[in-house]
């Protein structure tokens, strides 16, 4: 008997009992169908913190001072009241460091901005145009300022949604206007799209981006700046990044080598890969549920093989009786078991497909469906129908053909 | 002198039931010639039943031997003995034994799908071939259940004969028919016999034994008569002198 006839037989056997095949099919189609959905729950999830976390630059380098010697007393100085980071520092990564593609000093101040009789409590980010690129972060309206703004020290700032909705009227374009920070006047020249919260709940948007040299000299009166933003090359290469920033930045401030460094330097990439195991572990706990209810349908599988094989006892009977070998009458209940398998495994995922798709429809849930899950549990439940087949057609074909033949 | 197709000597066949052991056979010996049609007669109890299962390879003997077409069937594995029922045997059933629900081709094709050497072409044709011989050609697409008793037993003929085997084994084969019926199943059998099938019929009622050419009695394990038949009953004059109509 060659495969073409055995999938024959095998089809039609089913479809001699098509209500009881698809009643045993639905196990696999439930099984195969979650495991694809929750999968795509889960990965989906994964993605959308991943995107959230990138919303702040996920490859977002970000080097501040830090104290290695304790002022007057033993008392040690906040960051922000360190010296230790110059200009210098960021315009050497810029030139020096192979594993950054952008660069941008920072200062922050806070204060008010005021716009004729409005006015609202905000801090103001002095960079420079590559903060950015760093950030990710486009224009919603306006133009950025320039490096030659930077290098005169203008008057000119970029405003986030927030500082908007509070100090200008609806309706009102921002752009062109000029406020005021504390005392010190500034042209609009870009409002910022809109980043919402971050992973920390705090409202990106609350900000006044500015040239860093006009926020030094003209607002905090300071010739140091306090932090350096840069953007890895990618997200697997912050640790290298980080190495080399260190090298670089200790021979700039010659620190000898028992000495700590007086800086620190952070990656986003620690941050998402502990919150990616976190949705990691959840991607896993749900296809263990759903993988579980894969092997209960290929039971269901074994169980109906098991009662097709007493109630066809005597056709095995009379297959043997006319020369059927052990091996046919196994290869015909098992190729049965798996047709019953596969066939709901591809209902399985179409089924799967579509729920997910009603989930990220219905519930508003991020899905993602991975390929990976659907050849996976395509596989799982091939290789459930060889396993859970596999014993009802051995105990069809090692029947007595005399006693099968005489069965009623 | 025509070839033997079988041949018996000094064949037993025991059963342990628990702790008792039952010796169904108890030393048969007999031989088959080819174009032979051979009744095996005998009571409920006689060892009928074991006998037609070793001479169809579905049982094998405890001592004594069996040579079917020269081949000593005691030493073969269940798949050697698969191969032989498919080859070399025909059977035929009491009860017919269709696949139910699959049409009369189908079923007559069957024992070719367990013959590889056989396409799917072949199959078809020969299993056609098969049906017109038992006079069904006309009922080819037909199920199990829209067909007669006999035409159900004659479908389990065109069966046994598409494998063309070296012998047809009957088994009651018009225990679950009426008498015409039986005498049509019993002209079908005597004239597949005149082409030169060789047919062992094994059955209880002597009047179906007069179809036959030779009848061996079996009884409490062991051959009491073995004789030729003198005077062969032909099935179709039977036929004939039944009433045209049963009245009630």
């Amino acid at each position: 008997m060659n495969v073409l006839n055995l999938l024959q037989l095998a089809w039609r056997a089913l479809l001699r009992n098509k209500l009881r095949a698809f009643l045993t099919m639905l196990g696999i189609i439930i099984g195969v169908g979650a495991v694809i959905t929750m999968v795509a729950i889960g990965e989906g999830s994964k993605q959308s913190i991943r995107s959230q976390l990138s919303s702040m630059g996920s490859n977002m380098v970000t080097i501040r001072p830090s104290s290695n010697q304790t002022v007057g007393g033993g008392a040690r100085l906040g960051a922000s009241g360190l010296q230790t980071l110059k200009v210098t520092d960021a315009e050497l990564l810029k030139k020096q460091a192979t594993y950054l593609t952008a660069v941008s000093p920072a200062v922050s101040a806070n204060g008010q901005v005021i716009n004729s009789a409005k006015n609202w409590p905000t801090s103001i980010q002095g960079v420079s145009p590559e903060y950015l690129s760093i950030r990710d972060w486009k224009l919603k309206d306006g133009i950025s300022f320039s490096d030659e703004d930077v290098k005169t020290s203008s008057k000119v700032c970029l405003l986030g949604q927030t500082v908007v909705d509070n100090i200008f009227d609806p309706g009102e374009d921002p752009i062109g206007k000029t406020i005021r920070f504390d005392k010190i006047p500034l042209k609009v020249i870009g409002v910022l799209e809109e980043k919402g919260e971050n992973t920390f709940g705090q409202d990106q948007d609350d900000i006044i981006l500015a040239p860093y040299t006009t926020v030094q000299k003209r607002i905090l009166a300071i010739d140091f700046i306090q932090t350096i933003y840069a953007s890895a090359i990618d997200e697997n290469s912050s640790a290298l990044a980080t190495a080399e920033v260190t090298t670089l930045l200790r021979k700039a401030h010659k620190l000898q080598s028992g000495e700590d460094d007086d800086f620190t330097v952070r990656t986003q990439a620690e941050l998402i890969s502990t919150i990616s195991s976190t949705s990691e572990l959840l991607t896993v706990l749900l296809a263990a549920i759903a993988g579980i209810s894969l092997v209960v349908g290929g039971i269901g599988i074994m169980n109906i093989m098991y009662v097709s094989v007493t109630e066809r006892t005597k056709e095995i009977g009379l297959r043997m009786s006319i020369g059927a070998r052990g091996l046919d009458i196994l290869l015909q209940f098992l190729v049965e078991a798996i047709l019953i398998s596969i066939t709901g495994g591809i209902i399985g995922v179409a089924f799967g497909l579509t729920a997910s798709k009603l989930v990220s429809i219905f519930l508003s849930w991020p899905t993602l469906v991975s390929q990976s899950s659907i050849v996976l549990s395509f596989a799982v439940c091939a290789i459930t129908g060889v396993f859970f087949g596999y014993y009802p057609a051995q105990k069809a074909s090692r029947l007595d053909p005399i006693e099968a033949l005489r069965y009623e | 002198m025509p070839a033997k197709i079988l041949e018996i000597h000094n064949l037993k066949r025991e059963f342990r039931m628990g702790s008792e052991t039952v010796r169904a056979l108890k030393g048969v010996s007999f031989s088959v010639e080819a174009g032979e049609f051979v009744t095996i007669m005998g009571s409920s109890g006689s060892g009928k039943t074991t006998m037609l299962n070793i001479l169809g390879c579905l049982d094998q003997p405890s001592d004594g031997d069996y040579l079917l077409d020269g081949v000593n069937v005691k030493q073969l594995s269940r798949n050697e003995l698969a191969r032989l029922r498919n080859r070399k045997i025909g059977f035929v059933f009491q009860s017919y034994n269709l696949l139910a629900r699959t049409s009369a081709l189908e079923n007559t094709e069957l024992p070719l799908l367990y013959n590889p050497g056989v396409s799917g072409k072949e199959r078809q044709s020969r299993a056609v071939k098969a049906l017109e011989a038992v006079k069904l050609g006309d009922r080819l697409h037909h199920l199990p259940n829209q067909l007669s008793g006999g035409q159900q037993q004659r479908v389990a003929i065109a069966r046994a004969l598409v494998n063309e085997p070296i012998m047809i084994l009957a088994d009651e084969a018009t225990g679950n028919l009426d008498t015409r019926t039986s005498y049509e199943i019993m002209a079908l059998l005597q004239e597949l016999n005149q082409q030169g099938k060789t047919i062992v019929f094994v059955t209880h009622e002597p009047d179906i034994a007069a179809f036959s050419s030779r009848t061996v009695t079996l009884k409490d394990g062991k051959v009491v008569k073995d004789m030729k038949n003198p005077a062969v009953k032909s099935a179709k004059d039977a036929l004939a002198a039944l009433p045209v109509n049963d009245d009630y």
